[in-house]
C-alpha cells in the first residue's frame, strides 16, 4: 500500500480496477472525461468511448446483464442523453453491478448549464452516493459496486468539477486479479420490460427504495463529525470540506456519503444535538427540500446561492453575515479579460471568418467551434445541447420559408455530428430542407482533449478499427450535394459555402483539416504579409492570438504561429489589391 | 492555519502549468504532507486563464485557497499573475515572469496591455519577484522549460527538501526532456 496525488478522476478508475470491474463505458465530457482515460490503461479491463451517451449507458446494461461489473462515464448533461435507458434499468435491476458516474459542473467551467443530477437518482429511484475527495471517490466507488449487487439495482456516483480534477493523496490497493463475471441467468419478466412486467418490477423498485432508506440509516458513508453543537451543518461531496474549512470547530457535521435515499432518522437524532441546524448545498436545496418535507426545521438556499460553485467564502458569509477571509491587496479596475480563443492555425478560423463576412445566420453545436459565437467572428446565433444545430436550422426554415434558408448554416463538429447530429440530417432530408450543413471535421473530439470517435478509425485504447466514412455516410442517406473543402485555402471555402448557401437543395459541406493539436500537417508556406503590413488590420479579424497589433502595424509572433497561412490570404497586400474586396 | 502553505499558480492555457504543479505538489507528498491541488481543466486550456490552487500542510480541508490566504502565488504571464493579487495574504510573495501574452481584446486593439513593472506594485502587493524566466528558457535552448524554472525560483522559499525536489522531476517529467528540466529548475533556485 502506497499513497499517490490522484485526481478524483483518476481515484475513480483505480478503484474500478481494484474492484474487478471488466467493461468501461462512456462518451467524453469535461469533468468526467479522463476516468475512461486512465481506466483503459489497466490490463485486463475492456473501455471503449461510445458515440454517445445513451449507447455507453447500454453497454453498460448489457455488460451488467451478462455478469460483468460495469462502470459509465458522462457529463452531467450526458445524462440527459441516456435518460431513456436509465429509467428504466431501475425497474430492470442489475446482475454485474452497475454504476453510472455523472460529472457535474457546478460554475459552469466547461458547460452550457449546471443542471444538479442529485434529482436523477430521486426521479429513477435509485441510490446516490457523493465522494468529498479522491481517497472517497475511491472507496466509495467499491461501496456502489456491493449495493449495486446487494439491492439489484444501478447506482449513481455524483461528481463535481472541483472534485473530478482536484489531486488528494490515495492510497493504492492491491492489483485486480482480473474482472469478477457472475453467471448469466435467462430472466425475461426482470429484463423484457413489457408493460405487464414492468408493473410487477414497479413494485419492486417501491420495496427496494424502502430498504435502500433502511440502510442508509446505518450505512457507513454518512458520518457525524463533533465540534460545537451551536451549529449543525449537514452537506456531502466537495462542499462538506469547504464547510469544514470554513467553520472548523465552531460547528457539528453530518456528512452524507449516501445522498438518496435520505437516512431521516439520523439527520431527526442530529437535528435534536444542535442549536442551529444548516443544509449547505451546491445548486439546488436537493436535501433542504427532503428534510423540511419530513417536518426537520432547517436552514439552506435563504443562506446561499443557487447558481454557481460554493467555496469558503461563501459559507462562512451565509451563516455568519461576513467572511474572515479578505482580500489584503486590490487589482486595478478594467484588466482586459482573457476568454478562451482558437488555437493558432486552428481549421475553424476559417470558416467562421467566411460565414461572418456572408452573414449567414448559424445554427451551432456544442465544440471548440462554439468560439465562433465570440468577437470578432460573432458568427454564431444558438448553442443549445449536442446536435442541436440541426435540427434547429430546420426549425428555423420551416417557420420562416426557403429564402430564409438561403442564409441559413447549421455548424457541427464530427465527435457531435456522430454523437448526435446524424438524426437530426434524416429529419432534414425525411422532410425537404434545402438548408446548408457544415461538419468541421478535424478528426478528434478537440474540446474535451482530443478523444477518438467512430470516424476516426481509433478506438479508446488506441487500436486502428474501421472508420466511419462521413462522406459515404451523408450520401448514402440521401443528400446530394455533399461537398469537402480544405478550410485552410479560404478562397475555395468561401466559394463553396457560398454556392452551398445559395442552392436551393439540402447541401453538407465536410471541411477537412485535422486539429492544429494533433497534426503535424502544416502548409509551411513562407509568409510575407506582415513584411507589407501597411496597417489595414483585416487580418486581426481572424481573432489569431499568433497576430499582434505593435504601433500601426501588425506583426506575426513565430513562437505560436502554426503556418496555416489564412493570414495571407486575407492580407491585400499579399494579393495585390489596393483596396478591401468587399 | 499558519502550518499549512497556500499555492497559486496561474498562467495561459498551455503554459505549462499543469506539470509544475504537479511536480510540486508530489514533492510535497513526498516531504510528508497532506496535499490538495485543484486543477482548470476542459474549455479554459484554449488560451483562456488558468489558475491551479495548490495547498499542504498537516490539515487540509478546501482544495479552493480563500482570498487574503495564499502565500505565493506564482504567475507564469503578468497580466494573469496580476488578476491573483487578491490571494495574497499580508505578507504574501508575489513571482511573476516578465511575459506578456495579449488577449485578444489586445490583439485586436480593443483594450491596451496594462503597464505592469516592479514598481507598479510597491504599493499594491509589498513582496514582489519579477522574473526574466521565459529569457533564461530560451538561453537554455527551450521556451518550454520556463515552468520549472519559476518552479525552481518558489522552491528557495518552501520547506521541501532537494532530495525531494528532485525526485517528483524524476516521477513526473519524460525521461527524455528530464535533464533539461532539472537544468531548469536548478536554473531558477539560483535566481537571486
Amino acid at each position: 500500500m502506497h499513497k499517490v496525488l490522484l485526481t478524483g478522476n483518476e481515484a475513480i478508475a483505480r478503484g474500478a480496477f481494484e474492484f474487478g470491474v471488466g467493461v468501461g463505458a462512456g462518451y467524453p465530457g469535461t469533468p468526467s472525461t479522463e476516468i475512461l482515460e486512465n481506466f483503459v490503461n489497466y490490463p485486463g479491463v475492456y473501455a471503449e468511448w461510445a458515440p454517445n451517451e445513451k449507447v455507453a449507458l447500454e453497454v453498460g446494461f448489457g455488460a451488467s446483464l451478462a455478469g460483468a461489473r460495469a462502470l459509465v462515464t458522462m457529463k452531467h448533461v450526458g445524462l440527459n442523453v441516456a435518460a431513456d435507458p436509465f429509467m428504466t434499468m431501475s425497474y430492470t435491476g442489475v446482475n454485474g453491478g452497475l454504476v453510472l458516474i455523472s460529472a457535474d459542473d457546478p460554475g459552469m467551467y466547461s458547460s452550457q448549464n449546471e443542471q444538479d443530477n442529485r434529482f436523477y437518482a430521486r426521479f429513477a429511484k435509485i441510490p446516490l452516493l457523493e465522494p468529498s475527495d479522491s481517497q472517497e471517490a475511491k472507496d466509495f466507488l467499491k461501496e456502489a459496486y456491493l449495493i449495486s449487487e446487494q439491492f439489484d439495482t444501478p447506482v449513481l456516483f455524483r461528481l463535481t468539477t472541483r472534485l473530478s480534477h482536484t489531486r488528494t493523496p490515495v492510497l493504492i490497493g492491491e492489483d485486480s486479479s482480473g474482472p469478477v463475471v457472475r453467471d448469466w441467468q435467462k430472466n425475461i419478466s426482470k429484463f423484457v420490460m413489457l408493460p405487464g412486467y414492468a408493473r410487477k418490477r414497479h413494485l419492486v423498485v417501491e420495496e427496494r427504495r424502502l430498504r435502500l432508506q433502511e440502510y442508509a440509516e446505518t450505512s457507513g458513508l454518512n458520518q457525524v463529525v463533533w465540534g460545537s453543537r451551536s451549529i449543525g451543518i449537514i452537506a456531502s461531496g466537495v462542499v462538506f470540506n469547504f464547510a469544514r474549512e470554513a467553520l472548523g470547530e465552531d460547528a457539528s457535521y453530518l456528512k452524507l456519503g449516501l445522498t438518496y435515499p435520505l437516512p431521516l432518522q439520523l439527520i431527526s437524532a442530529f437535528a435534536s444535538q444542535v442549536e442551529r441546524l444548516i443544509v449547505v448545498e451546491e445548486l439546488e436545496p436537493f436535501l433542504e427540500d427532503q428534510i423540511k418535507a419530513a417536518g426537520i426545521a432547517v436552514e439552506g438556499k435563504s443562506l446561499f446561492p443557487r447558481v454557481g460553485e460554493l467555496d469558503p467564502v461563501l459559507i462562512e458569509q451565509g451563516i455568519r453575515g461576513a467572511s474572515r477571509f479578505e482580500a489584503y491587496y486590490q487589482i486595478p479596475d478594467g484588466l482586459p479579460g482573457r476568454p478562451p480563443i482558437m488555437c493558432p492555425g486552428c481549421p475553424h478560423r476559417s470558416v467562421f471568418y467566411v460565414l461572418h463576412k456572408l452573414k449567414a445566420r448559424v445554427t451551432g453545436d456544442i465544440g471548440c467551434y462554439t468560439l465562433g459565437a465570440m468577437t470578432p467572428f460573432e458568427a454564431m446565433d444558438t448553442c443549445l445541447c449536442m446536435g442541436a444545430s440541426i435540427g434547429a436550422s430546420l426549425g428555423m426554415e420551416k417557420a420562416r420559408g426557403s429564402e430564409f434558408a438561403r442564409r441559413l448554416v447549421a455548424v457541427i463538429g464530427d465527435s457531435t455530428f456522430v454523437h448526435s447530429g446524424i438524426t437530426g440530417l434524416i429529419d432534414h432530408i425525411y422532410n425537404q430542407s434545402t438548408g446548408t450543413i457544415i461538419i468541421l471535421d478535424n478528426r478528434t473530439t478537440a474540446m474535451t482533449g482530443h478523444q477518438d470517435h467512430p470516424a476516426t478509425g481509433l478506438t479508446l485504447s488506441g487500436q486502428e478499427t474501421a472508420k466511419l466514412d462521413l462522406v459515404a455516410l451523408v450520401r448514402s442517406l440521401g443528400v446530394r450535394s455533399v461537398r469537402t473543402v480544405d478550410p485552410y485555402d479560404l478562397k475555395a471555402t468561401e466559394q463553396v459555402i457560398r454556392e452551398e448557401m445559395d442552392r436551393e437543395e439540402l447541401s453538407v459541406i465536410i471541411t477537412n483539416r485535422p486539429c492544429v493539436m494533433i497534426s503535424k500537417e502544416r502548409l509551411l508556406k513562407e509568409m510575407t504579409h506582415q513584411d507589407k503590413c501597411t496597417g489595414c488590420k483585416k487580418c486581426l479579424r481572424l481573432g489569431c492570438p499568433a497576430l499582434y497589433l505593435a504601433g500601426d502595424r501588425v506583426r506575426r509572433d513565430e513562437e505560436l504561429c502554426n503556418n496555416c497561412a489564412v493570414c495571407e490570404q486575407v492580407c491585400p497586400q499579399v494579393k495585390g489589391e489596393t483596396e478591401e474586396d468587399e | 492555519m499558519s502550518e499549512n502553505t497556500s499555492i497559486i499558480i496561474t498562467g495561459v492555457g498551455g503554459q505549462g502549468i499543469l506539470l509544475a504543479s504537479r511536480v510540486l505538489s508530489s514533492a510535497a507528498l513526498k516531504a510528508g504532507h497532506q496535499v490538495k491541488i485543484s486543477e482548470t481543466h476542459g474549455m479554459a486550456q484554449r488560451g483562456g486563464s488558468v489558475i491551479t490552487h495548490l495547498r499542504y500542510g498537516s490539515t487540509i480541508y478546501s482544495p479552493l485557497i480563500s482570498v487574503g490566504q495564499a502565500d505565493y502565488v506564482l504567475g507564469f504571464e503578468k497580466l494573469e499573475a496580476v488578476r491573483c493579487i487578491p490571494y495574497l495574504n499580508k505578507n504574501g510573495l508575489l513571482i511573476i515572469n516578465d511575459q506578456e501574452i495579449p488577449p485578444l481584446p489586445v490583439l485586436l486593439g480593443q483594450i491596451i496591455y496594462p503597464e505592469i513593472t516592479a514598481d507598479s506594485f510597491r504599493s499594491s502587493a509589498p513582496r514582489l519577484l519579477l522574473l526574466k524566466a521565459s529569457a533564461k528558457a530560451q538561453q537554455l535552448g527551450n521556451s518550454r522549460v520556463v515552468n520549472m524554472i519559476l518552479l525552481g525560483c518558489l522552491a528557495q522559499y518552501l520547506d521541501i527538501s532537494r532530495e525531494h525536489w528532485q525526485s517528483a522531476i524524476e516521477e513526473c517529467v519524460q525521461p527524455k526532456y528530464l535533464e533539461l528540466n532539472e537544468q531548469a529548475f536548478t536554473a531558477g533556485m539560483q535566481i537571486q
